[in-house]
């Protein structure tokens, strides 16, 4: 669709809020002042009041109303499409965890209400702790981490600090060059130093060169199992073996644990400390980009040092209290506010009471199943040849294709097939990581889709290669359907406007 | 199959063949090694059908006593502002809740633009440049602050008025014996920052100088000669942590001299969800872009020439820098952003004044009303707004107690929370829009025959 075709309504789309109303509009009406007047100057003094207004909008309720709506059309959503976003684990969202989580007793709850009237709110986040447990095979567990770089730190920090406890200081973080781009930041926030493990041919870690960069200076090894190519490690026995062996912790990046529940646990693995993202396993909707929440879990070692405050239950053999302990001298600290994203809680948990143990499972088995499938659907249709699977012949939940022979063949890069992919009514999977594929493309469809939505992502993908073996321009250009075009990113930037010009 | 899957035998059989296995197991099997399978079943309860997961959740949340349950004047940090219903019909549309992170922005305008237009009302909330489009939330956008300032100064020392609230000072400390930095506090006098004791504390080393206005005590702070004073000692980056909904009254952090604000999100329009999620919110002036963690998104042109927005000055974060980003932070709190903006649209240029002058007014009401009770003072005589502290010439937990049992949350026992000595007595009420005169007269009420009543009994001991 071209400019000129689009409706007049829809022409003016990106207006934003502060270009609409009139002065004097309004949508909220105060509630009457039915104390005494005071003159405002006599309870604050000019000089620390606002002098000029700020400069918010004047419109209608209406006005708000038709234009978040109108707005909102303008975004693809998991609701409406196909979203294989590689890492992501973009699952169906159900809508009973909207519903239970907004019951006053959870939703109008105070964070400083006593916990012996928060009972229930404290039985939930136990019984989730409990469940990230036995999911984990990891014994303690922390709800407070707000996403999953942010369980990463706390996982870096705990580390920190149970050297200390043991009177060694570390400096060095070992990372795989696969690692997420979270990974690394967190290991510079923390206070280490990154050192990068290269690659083997079969896509896991090159035992040689962790072998060789393994010393008393490490502090930690931070892993995804399955990692970001899809695959299993399998030498991960071995590899928590030689981290022990230097006194390091081993540290599991729960972003990909999609793959593995009720099927493997990484406390099982060997690791010392995991991270959940509950807006990924757990069904947390992404809201546009959060909110999220990263739980932790961690092996016996490294529970002294665990955030405060930490959910008890004391009297458990008549009626269960549960409290909050900040009772902890080890404790690294405070990470955040409060007890952690507890909305999020209630989802997961509700999420978890759905499927039980073996609903889990069910939903990792067929999350590998539909990646395998969908891989294996791929091939049948001829894409391999453009686009082959760049490391192993099966995988986990997801996959990681190379656009680099599409690109040498038919012209058009990964970039201008996720493009084109949009044309089709398709989320693109995640592009050009991880960084070691050449123009990777990472797939990721999930355990909640059809068979039928996979066959017709891969024929979609089919007939972007076809329709590019005879004119790649088509690819380059695109997208054509969507509400705008490729954006120029470059000028956005270079000189940043980040804010609206106000009247 | 359950409910969220859909699978049949048939598709599983033609999915198989397909892949060349013989079943599911295999595709295991030959990827993960023996050892580290796990031989039985996850020792968790059975699935449940949706209705017995629901009456579950509600069992659970029928034994918590929410703000609909009782008078409740708690804060410190979180508060029981109205929710306006075009808030929760906004963020449970599937267009905004359940779409990933806009890394395809010509699908994802929608996302964008609320960042822009979130952006937008906070700069011009705290009258700083530029803001981010949201952290996780208020005491840990205190810890980014931080870490900013040293990206910025590479000074390892921060310098903390003792009315930041607790849990920021204690995730401060947290975030900053990561890096080897160090925390000093600075006390209060009048509890307000005392002036001598800032200056003095704020060295060449200091990287970055930390108050809260209104302060945890909900004293309003002199903020220009707080940024002023502590730009004279050594110039560190002076971070506010500021309260957004009083900003309607309050002067703007950009217009008191200070560098960075940042501040918990959640008054503005988001549940209080017993803390969580909500959102933090990060502004600074100009100099500070290029070291602000987070998403930012900016204003663009397709190849059409039409307006749009992408996320911009990425190269700031991890997925691109990795260990050189200004910050590890990937998913923050976008949806509760989007409650924020349209809060504030909702409320408006006059209404965000508007609804202050109200909270100024009843706060004062229930403030003089309280402090004229017998065994009852005001902690301070410092301005307030919407929050204050007083102290109780009884035992605080008692009082609660006995409060509680008629029904009234009278407010936050400020020693639990601070484990300072001289906060022993101190309770921290908080007035919103929510909480009328006759609510106020009853917990004048309530809380003057409580205290009453705990005197006498302390008195007969």
């Amino acid at each position: 669709m071209s400019a000129s075709a689009t409706p007049p309504m829809q022409r003016d789309a990106a207006r934003t809020i502060f270009q609409k109303g009139a002065p004097g509009r309004r949508a909220f009406l105060c509630p009457e002042l039915d104390v005494p007047a005071v003159d405002v100057g006599e309870l604050l003094p000019e000089r620390f009041r606002r002098s000029r207004p700020a400069r918010l909008p004047e419109v209608s309720e209406p006005e708000i109303v038709r234009h978040y709506v109108g707005i909102s059309k303008r975004n693809f959503d998991l609701d409406s499409g196909f979203y294989p976003l590689g890492s992501c684990t973009m699952k169906h969202n159900p809508r009973l965890h909207e519903r239970v989580a907004a019951l006053p007793g959870h939703a109008r709850l105070h964070p400083l209400q006593d916990p012996e009237r928060a009972q229930g709110a404290l039985e939930l986040m136990w019984n989730l702790q409990h469940a990230l447990s036995e999911i984990s095979g990891l014994p303690h567990v922390s709800l407070q981490p707000s996403a999953g770089s942010h369980g990463e730190l706390a996982g870096v920090l705990l580390t920190r600090a149970y050297h200390e406890d043991r009177g060694e200081t570390r400096h060095k973080v070992l990372t795989p060059d696969t690692a997420h781009g979270t990974n690394p930041a967190t290991v510079t926030m923390a206070g280490f130093e990154v050192v990068k493990l290269a690659t083997n041919a079969d896509g896991g870690i090159d035992i040689e060169d962790l072998r060789a960069k393994a010393d008393t200076d490490v502090a930690c090894l931070m892993l995804t199992n399955p990692n970001t190519l899809g695959l299993f490690d399998p030498n991960i026995a071995e590899i928590a073996e030689i981290v022990h062996g230097v006194g390091a912790t081993l540290y599991y990046d729960g972003a990909n644990l999609n793959a593995v529940m009720g099927l493997s646990r990484p406390g099982d693995m060997g690791f010392d400390i995991v991270h959940f993202n509950l807006h990924k396993s757990f069904t947390q909707p992404h809201g546009g980009g959060g909110p999220g929440a990263g739980p932790i879990a961690v092996s016996d070692r490294m529970a002294p040092f665990l955030p405060v405050p930490v959910v008890v239950c004391r009297d458990s053999e008549r009626a269960p209290q549960f409290d909050l302990d900040y009772d902890r001298p080890k404790s690294i600290g405070r990470l955040r506010g409060f007890q952690g994203n507890y909305g999020c809680f209630v989802r997961a948990y509700a999420y978890i009471c759905s499927l039980g143990g073996d609903g889990l499972r069910d939903a990792s088995e067929t999350a590998v199943l539909n990646a395998n499938y969908l891989l294996a659907r791929l091939k049948q249709r001829g894409v391999a040849e453009h686009l082959p699977l760049a490391y192993g012949e099966l995988c986990m939940h997801e996959f990681v294709l190379s656009g680099g022979p599409m690109k040498r063949a038919l012209q058009i890069k990964t970039l201008d097939l996720a493009k084109r992919l949009l044309d089709f009514g398709f989320h693109p999977p995640t592009v050009y990581f991880p960084l070691l594929v050449d123009e990777a493309l990472m797939v990721e469809p999930t355990e909640t889709e059809t068979k039928e939505t996979l066959d017709a992502f891969a024929d979609a993908i089919a007939a972007i290669l076809e329709e590019a073996a005879a004119d790649p321009e088509l690819a380059r250009s695109a997208p054509y359907s969507t509400p705008v075009r490729r954006l120029d990113e470059v000028a956005a930037a270079k000189r940043p406007v980040i804010h609206e010009v106000l009247a | 199959l359950s409910r969220y899957t859909a699978i049949t035998p048939e598709d599983l059989d033609a999915m198989l063949a397909a892949i060349g296995v013989g079943s599911v197991q295999e595709i295991f099997d030959r990827q993960i090694p023996a050892p580290v399978r796990l031989g039985g079943p996850l020792q968790l309860p059975d699935g449940l059908p949706e209705q017995d997961v629901f009456e579950h959740l509600r069992a659970l949340a029928s034994r918590n006593t929410s703000a609909e349950d009782e008078l409740s004047f708690l804060g410190a940090g979180m508060y029981d502002h109205y929710v306006p219903a075009l808030i929760d019909m906004l963020t449970e549309r599937s267009e905004f809740l359940t779409p990933y992170t806009p890394y395809q922005p010509e699908i994802s305008q929608g996302t964008l633009q609320v960042m822009f237009e979130y952006q937008t009302a906070i700069a011009e909330l705290t009258g700083l440049a530029v803001s981010n489009a949201s952290v996780y939330e208020g005491p840990s956008a205190v810890a980014a602050a931080g870490y900013l300032a040293t990206l910025h100064n590479g000074r390892r020392r921060f310098v903390v008025s003792a009315g930041l609230h607790p849990h920021s000072i204690q995730t401060l400390r947290t975030n900053a014996h990561g890096y080897d930095a160090e925390v000093v506090e600075v006390p209060l006098r009048d509890s307000v920052t005392d002036m001598d004791a800032w200056s003095d504390a704020i060295d060449g080393d200091t990287s970055a100088a930390f108050f809260a206005q209104p302060n945890f005590y909900g004293a309003v702070e002199d903020a220009a000669a707080l940024s002023a004073a502590a730009k004279a000692a050594a110039d560190p980056v002076v971070v506010a942590q500021v309260d957004p909904i009083t900003l309607g009254v309050l002067a703007p952090p950009g217009d008191c001299g200070v560098d960075v604000a940042v501040g918990e999100g959640q008054p503005l329009g988001n549940r209080l969800d017993f803390g969580g999620p909500s959102f933090g919110l990060f502004a600074a002036r100009e100099e500070y872009l290029r070291r602000m963690p987070g998403r930012i998104a900016g204003e663009t042109v397709d190849v059409d020439g039409r307006r749009g927005f992408v996320l911009t000055l990425q190269t700031r974060e991890q997925h691109i820098r990795r260990e050189k980003a200004t910050s590890n932070i990937c998913t923050a709190q976008a949806l509760n952003a989007l409650a924020g903006v349209v809060y504030l649209a909702w409320l408006g240029r006059r209404g965000i004044v508007e609804l202050g002058e109200l909270l100024l007014a009843r706060t004062h009401y229930a403030r003089e009303q309280l402090g004229a009770l017998p065994g009852v003072e005001k902690l301070h005589e410092q301005p307030v707004i919407r929050e204050f502290a007083l102290r109780l010439d009884a035992d605080v937990a008692a009082v609660r107690r006995a409060c509680a049992a008629r029904g009234v949350n009278p407010g936050v026992d400020v020693q639990a929370l601070s484990g300072r000595d001289e906060d022993r007595g101190v309770l921290l009420v908080a007035i919103t829009e929510r909480r009328t005169r006759a609510d106020i007269d009853r917990l004048v009420e309530v809380l003057g025959s409580a205290v009453a009543s705990e005197r006498r009994a302390t008195v007969a001991v």
